[in-house]
């Protein structure tokens, strides 16, 4: 391998790891950066790797162990030169086409999940929703996506992996990831042209600008709805030795790909989004915080910035103009969805580890690095460049109520056509089931697993922020999916996720998790489920942030809509609160007896 | 108080409460002598909203006491049965996390998560115990460090960053695998400059940092929290210096 010959290039690893350190560092100062290179290079961040990087960044070597200990896809312990990860999403997930494709894989690897086989070859591991939902089964090999998985392809992919065959020698075409638009409207007809909403802007002014987004009734895209222009007033309006421009593109809900299809082919509607937020609020810097699933559109990313700098349209100047220059960095997250919250996306990019902030004071005032942020969803600053560019009348044509423009969904699961389809705010959700050839419907999840389940009476509700406000996710599940199955599969995804900042939600989403497995498995009973009840509304009401808040809406949704998932798994007996069996599983490993006598049945 | 501060009131569980601009709704309870339940929590340091025990409710909205603005004509619940029902639930949760062996733990009458137990009623641990794996460190000369009992409250964390002026503390990992760290080169006490005079030494709540040699010295019955009761004691103003032990 490469590695041990550039290693025999240094008199020791110190050497090495301080000349990678200093020249990763020198390209693009932030430790998550840092950390991802050593990660690639070394398959794990050692701790002689973790007092280097303090060492060279002057950081705690504290603060650098917390980061790495923090993020999914950095490791203490080394990975192997294949590291896979298969997506456990119900849309996306390894078990998305029936067949368990990760124990496939194991099997044809002799390889446990979550371990590195002895060679040092491969390793094998599941992972949170990688936003390839309308791809089917879908996993990340070295980072880069394959979708559209089989019992075939997991085959040849083993067999690759075998022969230790380079990932550049794999079929190019299993690596393109196909945007599937369904359905556009105000948003997706077409990419801005470079500079067009900036002159736009320029010629509207400032606060012309300003007032164009606060006149157009935008709010903002990421689900919670705050007013687009009201924010950047209030960001203006702040004071500070600097202002910033933050791009939110770490879309970890399950189910959610949009920003991954508006990344790769709206970019520049994006940076002008961006521009006209700068320039209204008065920043010179912003920062595109990257969700590290998506670290496959880095360098197209970074070519549409590239060509923006040489048009004059970022940098010193811009489009002339001496008073205005402003510049976009990309940061890459490495694994977290609770970086997708605003304030924890702030703490991450400022090299911590995410977990939110106590608010007030709000990242408008005090945000990145203290000072007056806005951050915005991917698709709000789109809507923003084109409502500078078309007017606030344009926008407001559409919609319905307060909730104006259109909105644009990613759609998966049980239907015929699942992909990106925007439609008017206010549609319903029969009509949107009806377009993407969506048969026998037993439920849907609006807005991810922290959003809505609903059920068949329900399909004549809209989607918009006053009825069924969603980031974007609609998971269709059908009558032959048993829903307590996808139940149990959100609570595992949110106790996996949840920062372990405050009590309710640290403690309350393994608790439930552990809850919905008893009665999953066929040992819950009448008092089981009373508990999940009790235990989700306290974590709903008493959780620090949303994740907490929202953790338990599948299971508070499912309980009250579809009781009878539960209930028929129930068995009418007292039960302990733990299964007697499994917890003789470590006796029978330390004694090495899998026999009859060693189960309680 | 400077002239151009100002003075309103807010209103806890019917109690009129004054104000000053700039403290938190726990600040004007305490100063008034309203006892909000708190683990987390210590006059004099950031506050950091945590454990969740001081969740009041404003109208039918939760917030945490110690972080929440105090601002005029707030509403406030405080010492209701469903506040308190939550706060039990949230300290069942505490205890069933760690590895709590309270009748032989050397804390034991000194801690305030036993004494907030006591407080709110609560007779068990209710929920399934999650028996984690936590790392003891007792390579310390004088301080022992056992993660068992930690409840992540970051006193510590606080106390060594703003009244110690070290940084000998951190939180690494997430979910129920969050777990206090130090910040050393081997990861151990015994190569960070933590002293036994050091607030953060001092603060734990519980029995996750202890001074050695010293767990016995006041014999169980004559320990803090027998002779008084955790509202009695949260509402003692905590004078945040560094504590010189008699031994040193």
């Amino acid at each position: 391998m490469s590695m041990s010959s550039a290693v025999s290039n240094f008199s020791n690893m110190t050497d090495l790891l301080r000349s990678v350190i200093t020249r990763i560092y020198a390209e693009s100062p932030y430790l998550l950066h840092v950390l991802y290179a050593l990660q690639r290079k070394f398959l794990h961040i050692s701790d002689e790797a973790v007092r280097e990087v303090a060492a060279h960044l002057d950081l705690p070597t504290s603060q650098v162990d917390a980061v790495v200990e923090f993020y999914a896809f950095f490791h203490k312990i080394p990975r192997g030169r294949y590291d896979i990860l298969f997506s456990n999403c119900t849309s996306c997930g390894y078990m998305a086409g029936g067949v368990d494709l990760m124990a496939m894989f194991g099997r044809r690897l002799g390889i446990a999940v979550g371990k590195t086989r002895g060679d040092g070859l491969v390793s094998m591991d599941q992972t949170s929703c990688i936003g390839m939902c309308d791809h089917g089964a879908a996993l990340l090999v070295n980072g880069m996506p394959i979708t559209s998985l089989d019992g075939p392809m997991i085959d040849s992919i083993a067999a690759l992996v075998e022969a230790a065959t380079p990932l550049e020698d794999w079929p190019a075409e299993w690596f393109y990831v196909e945007g599937n638009i369904r359905v556009s409207g105000l948003l997706l007809k077409d990419d801005l042209s470079e500079g067009i909403s900036l002159r736009a802007m320029l010629a509207l002014g400032a606060v012309g600008s300003l007032s164009e987004i606060i006149q157009s009734g935008l709010r903002g895209r990421g689900g919670a709805g705050f007013s687009t222009g009201m924010k950047w007033q209030l960001c203006r309006d702040a004071q500070g030795a600097a202002h910033y421009v933050v791009c939110n593109a770490d879309e970890g809900e399950p189910g959610t790909f949009k920003d991954r299809v508006l990344l790769h082919s709206y970019a520049d509607s994006l940076f002008e989004g961006m521009t006209v937020c700068a320039f209204a609020i008065g920043a010179k810097q912003g920062y595109l915080y990257l969700r590290a699933e998506y670290r496959y559109l880095l360098s197209h990313l970074q070519s549409v910035l590239t060509r923006r700098r040489e048009l004059g349209l970022l940098g010193v100047g811009i489009l002339g103009q001496p008073g205005f220059s402003f510049d976009i960095d990309i940061v890459v997250g490495a694994g977290a969805y609770i970086c997708g919250e605003e304030s924890a996306l702030i703490e991450s990019l400022e090299g911590k580890r995410g977990i939110p902030r106590v608010r007030p004071p709000f990242p408008v005032t005090h945000g990145y690095l203290g000072q007056p942020t806005v951050v915005n969803n991917v698709e709000t600053f789109i809507a923003a460049a084109h409502i500078v560019l078309r007017g606030s009348a344009w926008f407001r044509a559409v919609g319905t109520g307060k909730s104006v423009g259109s909105k644009i969904l990613s759609i998966s699961g049980d239907c015929a056509a699942p992909g990106i389809y925007e439609y008017p705010f206010g549609v319903t959700i029969r009509q949107v089931l009806d377009d993407c050839g969506a048969k026998d419907v037993l439920a849907v999840q609006i807005g991810g697993p922290s959003g809505t389940l609903i059920n068949r009476a329900e399909f004549d509700r809209r989607l918009d922020f006053d009825d069924l406000s969603t980031g974007g996710s609609l998971m269709i599940f059908n009558q032959a999916r048993d829903l307590l199955a996808v139940i149990v599969n959100f609570a595992h995804f949110f106790a996996h996720e949840s920062c372990g900042f405050c009590t309710p939600c640290r403690v309350g989403t393994t608790l439930l998790k552990n809850g919905l497995d008893k009665i999953a498995g066929g040992h819950g009973t009448q008092y089981d489920l009373d508990e999940m009840q009790r235990i989700a509304a306290l974590v709903k009401y008493r959780s620090h942030c949303g994740l907490g808040q929202t953790a338990a809406n599948p299971i508070l949704d499912g309980l009250q809509r579809f009781p009878q998932a539960f209930e028929q798994r129930l068995v009418h007996s007292d039960e302990p609160h733990f299964d007697l069996d499994a917890a003789l599983e470590e006796a029978r490993q330390v004694s090495h007896r899998d026999d009859t006598a060693a189960h309680i049945k | 108080m400077s002239a151009d501060t100002k003075q309103n009131t807010i209103t806890i569980d019917g109690q009129e409460i004054p104000f000053l601009a700039g403290q938190t709704i726990m600040d004007a309870a305490l100063a008034a002598g309203v006892y909000i339940p708190h683990l987390c929590h210590r006059q004099g340091l950031t506050p950091h909203g945590s454990c969740k025990l001081c969740v009041v409710d404003i109208a039918s909205k939760s917030v945490t006491a110690c972080t929440m603005p105090a601002m005029a004509g707030q509403q406030i619940s405080n010492n209701t049965p469903a506040l308190n029902e939550a706060r039990k639930t949230i300290t069942q949760m505490l205890f069933i996390e760690g590895n709590h062996i309270c009748p032989s733990c050397e804390k034991c009458g000194d801690c305030t998560l036993q004494a907030m137990a006591y407080h709110l009623g609560m007779l068990d641990g209710h929920f399934p115990q999650f028996f984690q794996r936590r790392e003891v460190d007792a390579s310390h000369p004088t301080v022992m460090l056992d993660r068992d009992r930690c409840i992540l409250c970051e006193l510590c964390v606080r106390a060594s960053r703003e009244v110690d002026g070290k940084n000998v503390f951190d939180i690494a990992g997430r979910g129920t695998n969050a777990h206090l760290i130090v910040n050393s080169t081997s990861g151990k006490l015994v190569d960070s400059d933590l002293e036994t005079s050091d607030m953060a030494a001092h603060i734990c709540p519980v029995g996750a940092i202890l001074i050695k040699k010293s767990g016995y010295k006041v014999p169980i019955g004559q320990r803090t929290f027998d002779l008084h009761k955790v509202s009695e004691i949260g509402l003692e103003k905590t004078i945040l210096t560094k504590v010189r032990q008699p031994d040193e």
